[in-house]
């Protein structure tokens, strides 16, 4: 008896401790970004770009980036989901007949979904060269729409999965067709395809490494696809390299500004997935 | 039988995988009676179901050969047209599966995907299945809520409305009242029997006094075989098979 409550209180402070570990390390993260970051937290850092002397520690802000970002991780999630919607109901509602095949392509989907971002980056680079693009910002959209597809394909499948058989069937036996049916159950997984938006958004805004040859990098908002665009990741890395005590300040800022974006995106999804859940079974 | 059948099968096997789930099943399902399907679990009632309006084309490894003739026409025939073969046939599921809509629209789903666009048609046939279902008087001032958050009850009778709404001529119900409380089981039951005056009902159950309270007719499965077919009292007071008489008595289940 004395062995078992030991072994339950053991497992018990395991538990406890994991989790105290990995909000711990949530909440250093966040505190460490913010109290770096704060102090050169002003209305500058997002409504300017960068001034003559911003690396030097003179006026501006990373509006550039900002805006660079939002366009490279929007462009590629909205790009994405194009492709990644008709990949997922195709898998799950047009090759019932044929699992091996289908199975094959999730496999394909997983290792692509392990591919580091460089890859992705080179491969984008690759494509640029091929069409004569230059680093700019639809290269970067390019790079990062094929960082994505996976993390879209993957998610759309496991939620299209969650649907009940018996609501594919009871559209079929009303004489839907395949594709009527497939759009019963894109509205069941609405709250999904939010899910999915919302991690495909997040790691597009991230990545620095896709971006690093294919968007290049660019003081301005670019006005043009075929402009350079700044994005955010890559701001704080220039930023965060800089000996100018002010600049690395901003670094910090600018990963301030990141995480509230990532964090009111989140918070957005969160809401709307609640929203669009209300007819869900 | 005198009557004119309204699903015919005949030599009809049923595989899935390596499994012979139904073997060489022939059956004439009368027009415009309650026909249930019994037997025990696993032995191919809802298979067979199924094979009525080809809801098995989707799953994978499921090979069927013979004959399913609705109104005459095979539909398991090469050119036979599935959306039209299954648009005559309104399925009722175990649990009801409300379309991810409002109560409006999942009635008027089916008739807009066969091409009714006006509102005032829609309008009226909602209406008027929402009150053969007997929903209507519970759910006129909330068409437009959603249809999940009805009771499992109302839900169950929804789908039925939502599967008449598409003038089918058959209805299939498979277990229908299986999640049901016993009020919404009976409101089910009743409806079943007001509604064969219209149309020909296949309904499975494992529920005997079910099949005695609701149908005309009983078909005995077992082990993927028919073993009986004949009227309701016929099939239950006065088997001819032996293996029928063992089920009916709870001897096999």
């Amino acid at each position: 008896m004395k062995g078992r409550k030991l072994e339950e209180l053991f497992f018990r402070i395991l538990m406890v401790l994991a989790t105290i570990l990995v909000a711990g390390s949530f909440f250093l993260i966040v505190g460490t970004v913010f109290f770096k970051g704060f102090h050169y937290m002003n209305l500058d850092m997002i409504t300017k770009t960068p001034g003559g002397g911003f690396y030097i520690g003179k006026e501006g802000g990373v509006l550039n980036a900002i805006v660079g970002s939002f366009y490279v991780a929007g462009g590629a999630t909205i790009l994405g989901l194009l492709i990644s919607i008709p990949v997922a109901i195709f898998i799950n509602l047009y090759m019932d007949g044929k699992r091996f095949l289908s199975n094959t392509i999730r496999m394909a989907f997983d290792v692509l979904f392990g591919i580091p971002s460089i890859v992705y980056g080179a491969f984008g680079f690759l494509i640029m060269v091929y069409f004569g693009i230059r680093a700019s910002l639809l290269g970067g959209i390019i790079a990062v729409t094929l960082l994505v597809i996976p993390i879209l394909v993957r998610t759309l499948d496991e939620v299209i999965r969650t649907v009940p058989f018996e609501l594919r069937d009871a559209a079929l036996s009303l004489g839907s067709t395949r594709w009527e049916t497939a759009k019963v159950v894109l509205r069941q997984i609405r709250p999904g395809i939010f899910t999915a938006i919302l991690l495909s958004f997040g790691r597009a805004i991230g990545d620095v490494a896709s971006v690093l040859f294919t968007a290049g990098f660019s003081d301005n908002v670019p006005t043009s696809l075929h402009e350079p665009a700044a994005t955010l990741p890559l701001a704080i890395f220039f930023q965060l390299g800089s000996p100018v005590e002010e600049v690395q300040g901003r670094g910090y800022a600018s990963a301030l500004i990141l995480t509230i974006i990532v964090l009111i995106i989140t918070i957005l999804s969160d809401i709307l997935i609640k929203k669009f859940s209300k007819h869900k079974i | 039988m005198t009557q004119t059948p309204h699903i015919s099968v005949q030599h009809l096997n049923v595989h899935i995988g390596a499994q012979h789930i139904l073997k060489d099943i022939n059956i004439n399902i009368p027009d415009k009676k309650v026909t249930s399907i019994i037997g025990p679990s696993g032995c191919g009632k809802t298979t067979l179901l199924k094979s009525f309006n080809r809801l098995w084309d989707n799953t994978a490894d499921v090979k069927i050969t013979g004959k399913v003739l609705v109104d005459n026409e095979d539909i398991y025939a090469p050119n036979a047209e599935v959306t039209h073969i299954r648009k005559k046939m309104g399925l009722l599921s175990q649990r009801p599966y409300p379309l991810p809509m409002s109560i409006y629209d999942n009635v008027a789903y089916g008739p807009r995907i066969h091409g009714i666009r006006k509102k005032q048609v829609l309008d009226e046939l909602v209406e008027e299945q929402l009150k053969a279902t007997g929903l209507w008087n519970e759910v006129k001032d909330r068409l437009n809520a959603s249809a999940t958050r009805l009771s499992i009850g109302q839900q169950q009778r929804l789908c039925l409305a939502r599967g008449l709404a598409v003038g089918p001529e058959i209805i299939l119900g498979d277990e229908s009242t299986s999640a049901l409380d016993p009020v919404s089981t009976a409101i089910i039951e009743d409806l079943f029997i007001s509604l064969k005056e219209k149309y020909s009902i296949v309904l499975v159950t494992h529920i005997l006094r079910q099949a005695r309270r609701v149908s005309d007719y009983i078909i005995f499965v077992y082990m993927g075989k028919i073993i009986e077919f004949g009227p309701t009292e016929e099939v239950l007071l006065n088997p001819k098979e032996e293996l029928t008489k063992e089920y009916v008595k709870g001897y096999i289940s």
